[in-house]
This record gives structure tokens, C-alpha cells and sequence, in this order.
């Protein structure tokens, strides 16, 4: 076979890999998406955290706007803390919500901010005020437990 | 105990350390083969044109190969993970879990036992049966260094030509998730690509992925050239030499897959 012909497979060949390695980047990783772009922290304690897991979505109104970046343990007050890096492009209130929730019954975990009606908004490193912890569903099941042996009883 | 035992027992002690000591001298001696590979390796780039007709060889023809295994791979665990799947209610997850096992183990694994074994036993052979015939010996003595002219070629061709076949292993297999999932099943389009999407990390996922594959291409490469090189120059010397790079290669990528798995996706919180 001539070197020509070799040169031109082998041409193709690269193109193709190159075009595939593009692909997994771009079409499955969505290299281009929020967890990479550049943008401000805010911190939230909560009670108890549940599932929650590093690199989870957090949520607004349903819209992906950020990722959890890191979960700690406040070792004074014993409560987690969670750092969020949120997206540049978005704005929350000083007395936004978050909680954390579940997308169906055994769905991802993530952490959704309810936006106030304050007119300051939240800056890099700001602290979320008000938050709601997951809900366990042992503890959820225990307290139904016991309320319906308290009826009993009565 | 009997002395006839005792010798015996001996005589098994003694296979066992001649077995040990000529497998770490091999071991010694593939390291310092490697090395030479790499200080030879100027003069693939130098002739360019060996280089490329070793990336068609390793490259190019194992592209059929690749591409229809790939698709099979990826249709079967679109059936299979929507088996399991719906049980649960989650089978618009069918994108992520195909695409998670293809990028990060399947891609790069299964793809590198398929490129042992098509590229890495053809290698092998050619080296094996040049040494064989003599050609080595020949180039050697018209001052050709077979290090440089055969062998670095044929490494860096195998070296690169390992990536771009394990990316095109993952993408035909996504895509034949697609065909099975959207096209057959009738998973929701957006949903498919979207939980895909949301799932997959470039950096954790992809390029670690890409990572595995050069790992591997680079073990696969040196195996076979190795085993080419220091094989007998006989027809039974080179068949048991190509068969010993198949074994060799894919038990070197199975254990390599193993250890890079542990580093790479240990911290995750998954």
C-alpha cells in the first residue's frame, strides 16, 4: 500500500478520535456546564443533611444553578456545614431558604433555595440564615409510630 | 521423613526459586527494554512515515473491530440496564448508567483486550518472525538499529492509536444505548441525554477515562514489542511469544484497571 493511502486511513483515523473524545466531552460531559464555570460560594448549616453528597445539584425553582462543593461537620455547634458554588449568572435574596430535598422516592438528593422578597442579595461567602434539614424517613416512620401507639392508648 | 521425599521437596523448592529469579530477571530486562524504547523514540518522530504506517496497522484495522463491539456493548447494557431499571421506576437513568460504565471501565478495558488481541498479537508476530528470518540480525548489520527503525515505530503507534480506539469505543457504545434506549424502548430523547449529561464529569469521568486508555495503550505497546523482541527464532518461539502477549497484556490491563480505579474514583463520596 503507497504512503499516501496510508496517510489519508490514518488522517481519518485521527479525525474520528479526536471527533469521539469531543463527543464524551461535550455531548456526555457537558464539559461546558455549571460545575465548571466560574462562580461564588454561600454557606448554609443544616440539622441533618441526610444523603446529601459532594457535587450535587442545588436547585432553584427546579433549574440546576450550582453544585455543593463541600460538606463539613461544625464541630462547635454540631450542625453540617455545606459550601455551595453557585453559578456568576445568578442572584439570591439575603433571606433565601434552602433545604434539602429529594427528587422522588429514591431520586437524587439536593439542596433547593427558595428565594425571599429581601432586597439584599447573598455575595460570595455569604451565610444562608434559614435552612431546612432532610427528612429521615426512619425518624419520620418512628414519630408516626409512636403518635398512632399514643392514640391507642387513649 | 523419607530422603526420597526430602529430595523431593527439594528438587519443588529449587524449581520455585529458579522460577522466581528468571521471572524478576525478565522482569528487569522488559524494564530496561522499555527505557531503551523511550531513548529511541526521537527517531519515530524523526521518520514520521514508519510511524504513521504502524498507527494504520494498530490503528486503522482494528477500527471495524472496535466499532462493532462497542455498539454491541453498548445495546446489551441498554437492555439489560432497563431490565433492572424499570423495576425501579428510574429508567430515564438509562443515559447516565451507560454511559458512567462505558467512559470510566468498559471503554478503555474492553478496548484494550481487544487491541491486545488484534494489534498487540500482530505485532508480536511480525517482530517475532523478523527476528526469525534474521531481518533483525541483517539490519544490524548494516548499522540500522532495529531499536529505532521496528521497534520505537511500532510502540508509538500502538501508544496512540490506544486512546482514540477506546473514545470511539465509549461513543459507539453510547450511541447504540440511544438506538436501544430512545429509538427501540422509547426512554424520553431529553431525559436520556439530560440525566446523561448531569451525571457525567468532564474532569472525573472523561478525562480519567482517557487517562485509563494511555495507561493501557502504553502497557499493551510495550508488551508486545517486547515480547517480539526476546523471542525464539523459531516458528514455535513466535506463536508461543504472541500468545504470551495476549495473556500477558490482558492480565497487565485487568490488575493496572484495579489500581488506577482505586486512585482515581476512591475520594469521590460514591
Amino acid at each position: 500500500m503507497n504512503r499516501s493511502t496510508i496517510d489519508l486511513w490514518v488522517g481519518i483515523f485521527v479525525t474520528i478520535g479526536i471527533g469521539a473524545v469531543i463527543f464524551l466531552a461535550l455531548k456526555v460531559g457537558n464539559l461546558n456546564s455549571v460545575s465548571s464555570s466560574p462562580g461564588y460560594r454561600l454557606q448554609a448549616d443544616f440539622e441533618n443533611i441526610g444523603g446529601l453528597k459532594l457535587r450535587a445539584p442545588v436547585k432553584a425553582a427546579g433549574v440546576t444553578v450550582g453544585r455543593v462543593e463541600a460538606i463539613k461537620l461544625d464541630s462547635k455547634t454540631y450542625q453540617a456545614l455545606v459550601t455551595m458554588k453557585v453559578d456568576n449568572g445568578y442572584q439570591f435574596t439575603a433571606d433565601t431558604i434552602a433545604s434539602i430535598l429529594t427528587s422522588g422516592l429514591l431520586g437524587e438528593v439536593y439542596v433547593g433555595l427558595d428565594v425571599g422578597g429581601d432586597t439584599k442579595m447573598l455575595a460570595d461567602g455569604g451565610r444562608i440564615g434559614k435552612t431546612q434539614s432532610a427528612v429521615v424517613l426512619e425518624k419520620l416512620i418512628g414519630q408516626f409510630m409512636f403518635s398512632k401507639a399514643a392514640e391507642g392508648t387513649k | 521423613m523419607t530422603s526420597a521425599a526430602f529430595l523431593g521437596l527439594a528438587h519443588v523448592l529449587r524449581r520455585l526459586g529458579a522460577g522466581t529469579l528468571a521471572f524478576i530477571t525478565r522482569l528487569g530486562f522488559a524494564t530496561r527494554f522499555a527505557l531503551a524504547v523511550i531513548r529511541n523514540s526521537p527517531a519515530a518522530v524523526r521518520r514520521i512515515h514508519l510511524t504513521l504506517r504502524e498507527l494504520y496497522f494498530a490503528g486503522v484495522l482494528s477500527l471495524i473491530i472496535i466499532l462493532v463491539s462497542g455498539l454491541f456493548v453498548g445495546m446489551v447494557l441498554a437492555l439489560q440496564g432497563y431490565d433492572v431499571l424499570i423495576r425501579y421506576g428510574a429508567d430515564e437513568s438509562l443515559g447516565i448508567l451507560v454511559a458512567l460504565s462505558l467512559v470510566r471501565e468498559l471503554g478503555p478495558v474492553v478496548a484494550g483486550l481487544l487491541f491486545a488481541s488484534r494489534a498487540g498479537s500482530a505485532i508480536t508476530a511480525e517482530i517475532g518472525l523478523m527476528k526469525a528470518t534474521e531481518q533483525l540480525s541483517a539490519m544490524e548489520m548494516m548499522a540500522v538499529d532495529p531499536m529505532a527503525r521496528v521497534v520505537a515505530p511500532r510502540f508509538w503507534g500502538g501508544l496512540i492509536a490506544m486512546p482514540l480506539l477506546a473514545a470511539l469505543f465509549s461513543t459507539l457504545g453510547i450511541f447504540g444505548a440511544y438506538l436501544v434506549g430512545v429509538k427501540l424502548i422509547g426512554i424520553d430523547a431529553g431525559a436520556f441525554w439530560g440525566n446523561m449529561q448531569a451525571g457525567v464529569d468532564f474532569r472525573f469521568d472523561v478525562l480519567n477515562g482517557i487517562i485509563k486508555s494511555f495507561v493501557f495503550g502504553t502497557a499493551v505497546s510495550v508488551i508486545a514489542v517486547f515480547e517480539g523482541y526476546v523471542a525464539k527464532p523459531t516458528a514455535e518461539g513466535v506463536s508461543s511469544a504472541t500468545t504470551k502477549t495476549v495473556v500477558v497484556s490482558s492480565l497487565t490491563i485487568l490488575a493496572l484497571d484495579f489500581v488506577l480505579t482505586v486512585f482515581m474514583f476512591r475520594g469521590l463520596g460514591v
